[in-house]
């Protein structure tokens, strides 16, 4: 299978060297490829290099160095042809609020050079899709953050383009708009579009996307399908939240002794988390030992890694913490 | 030559945007309409009733051209504020991942603001012929009048154009682009005869552009131009001098422009 995103050696530096103020790396040689008809997700902090990516690739941000060819043309020697292949939908919603969300679409159109009665049918077609009939000769500027966001996804398909870039598609959505966008997504999916993802969200990256890249400080730290990733960081968690919080020292110390990685506590859900060997075997002694203790439990289990312990075991971070904070393991004792 | 055709007929796409908008957010529009009929108002009643004018003409003659060239520049300003609006929200990312000429969104832009200033420049002819101000010259000389204050002013929208993109705020843009054009456009024979300007600001004045706007559009719509008028070479040939500023604005500022659309899309 041919591949429909291609990139190899991406750098981009933000700031010039002896101007006082210090140069930012925001990419350091990022290669992916991407097979048509799949969707790769870019996985990271805020600040790792994810928007920058698909900036280039986009046509919107020139590399300091590297290539990268979408839908086979050449990005940085053709980028008119690439954007006649693309749809773009960015982390801001790109739409203007004075028009309606009719008139935004047959706008974008029009400047896909569709003809006026096309790119009219093309609109009306879309906002169908994407349940915003209703709404479609109303300005923007009344529609809810879902909605907006609805219609710059609609916006990004109105040229029916073979490699779609989604630059956090979700991100300040509440929970059932974010049901609704991820449900678009995968018709999407399902329909062979090539899909380039970034996303802050672990769920997001694990639902949709067929090959993941975990980018942090500008450079791919991991990659490959989430069960691969998942393999990555070892087997099964046991997971225990205790009923009074003086008792997490003493749970900690007791878990170490049976984790093969580090035991995770958040004080605030009095909730600790350690990868170990033999699952269930494992819980089992170790609820006896607590009851021994008297030590009260509202909660105790196991289960497989979740992309977040991917991400902590990979960045020492969490996923909503930003890039420049990796020297302080906060929550992680080893 | 496909690159023309496509930087117009984006450029229209984009500019029929911009009149929608306009339309839909009148305030806009109403700001730009009451300054210059405020204007005409108080000067004409302020200080035309302090100003000496010979028997036979009247200063609402003489004012209403200046009060033109000032309205329309300040129409212009639009451009600017606009586009640093655009920079500033979403969808000028849109625009840029659209396979357009990168000059459209500055050519759809532009060309709004002149079809706004039309509006503009009807409402300011009204009012002026209320407060007593006439064309006294043949329709072609007066269409001519009209067809150069707009030109002007186009020119000015790239010159804006380029300044908007640079300082991509709008309220700094305002605050600018206010402090910039309000002494232009008043050191300079609009308000007032220039000769008794002290020497050095009298040069300027004489060598201004926007003397040479008010100047033209005096003699193709008849207008007095009070005290005898300057012989300085861009008020004796004001619509040439007129003219060679518009095409050079344009010739320097429209490649500019178009550069900065293009350097800031590529940060």
């Amino acid at each position: 299978m041919a591949d429909a995103v291609r990139a190899r050696g991406l750098v981009k530096t933000y700031g010039r060297a002896g101007r006082g103020g210090g140069v930012t790396t925001a990419l350091d040689g990022v290669d992916l490829d991407v097979p048509e008809g799949t969707v790769l997700g870019l996985l990271g902090p805020n600040g790792a290099g994810k928007t920058t990516t698909v900036r280039i690739l986009t046509t919107l941000l020139v590399p300091d160095a590297g290539e990268a060819e979408v839908a086979g043309v050449d990005v940085l020697r053709d980028p008119q042809e690439v954007r006649r292949r693309i749809g773009v939908s960015g982390q801001y919603a790109a739409v203007d609020e004075y028009l309606t969300g009719f008139e935004n679409l047959r706008m974008v159109g029009k400047l896909y050079h569709q003809g006026s009665r096309r790119a009219s049918e093309r609109a009306r077609e879309l906002l169908e899709l994407f349940s915003l009939s209703d709404a479609a000769d109303r300005p923007v500027k009344g529609y809810s953050g879902g909605m907006r966001r609805r219609l710059d996804l609609a916006g990004a398909l109105v040229n029916d383009p073979p490699v779609l870039f989604l630059d956090e598609p979700t991100t300040g959505l509440d929970p059932r708009s974010r049901a609704d966008m991820w449900e678009l997504l995968q018709g999407m999916v399902r329909g062979g579009t090539t899909v380039v993802l970034t996303t802050q969200y672990l769920e997001e990256a694990d639902l949709l996307a067929d090959d993941i890249i975990v980018i942090d400080h500008g450079r791919a730290i991991a990659r490959g399908t989430s069960d691969q990733l998942k393999a990555q960081v070892g087997g099964e968690r046991v997971e225990l939240v205790v009923d009074d919080a003086t008792h997490l020292d003493e749970v900690r110390s007791l878990l170490a002794g049976v984790a093969v990685g580090a035991v995770e506590v958040e004080p605030h859900t009095r909730r600790l988390t350690a990868p170990v060997e033999g699952g269930a075997a494992v819980l089992v002694r170790l609820l006896a030992q607590l009851e021994e203790r008297g030590v009260h439990l509202s909660d105790a289990g196991t289960r497989r890694p979740t992309m977040d312990d991917v991400f902590l075991t990979l960045t020492g971070k969490r996923t909503d913490e930003p890039s420049g904070t990796s020297d302080q393991k906060s929550g992680v004792t080893a | 030559m496909s690159a023309w055709r496509s930087a117009l007929g984006d450029g229209a796409t984009i500019a029929q945007r911009n009149l929608i908008k306009v339309r839909r957010v009148p305030d806009l529009l109403v700001g730009t309409l009451i300054s210059p009929i405020m204007f005409i108002l108080l000067f004409v009643y302020v200080f035309g009733s302090a100003i000496p004018v010979p028997a036979g003409t009247s200063y609402a003659e003489f004012l209403v051209p200046g009060i033109f060239a000032q309205t329309v520049i300040f129409g212009a300003t639009v451009t600017g504020s606009g586009l640093a609006d655009d920079m500033q929200k979403g969808i000028i990312d849109r625009f840029r991942s659209l396979p357009i000429a990168p000059s459209a969104v500055l050519v759809g832009r532009t060309t709004s603001d002149v079809l706004t200033n039309v509006l503009v420049v009807l409402i300011m002819v009204v009012t002026g012929l209320v407060v007593g101000w006439r064309i006294t010259t043949s329709p072609l000389e007066a269409l001519a009048g009209f067809a150069l204050l707009l030109l002007f002013a186009y020119a000015c929208s790239w010159v804006m154009a380029l300044v908007g993109l640079l300082v991509r705020s709008p309220e700094v843009f305002n605050n600018v682009s206010f402090i910039v054009i309000f002494p232009i456009t008043f050191i300079a024979n609009t308000f007032v005869p220039t000769q008794g300007f002290p020497t050095v600001l009298r040069v300027i004045a004489d060598w201004n552009p926007v003397s040479a706007v008010t100047q033209a559009s005096r003699d193709l719509f008849g207008n007095p131009s009070l005290a005898g008028g300057s012989d300085a070479w861009p008020l004796q040939h004001a619509a040439l001098y007129t003219l060679i500023w518009s095409v050079v604005l344009v010739a320097v500022f429209l490649p500019l422009a178009t550069r900065q659309f293009k350097r800031s899309a590529a940060r």
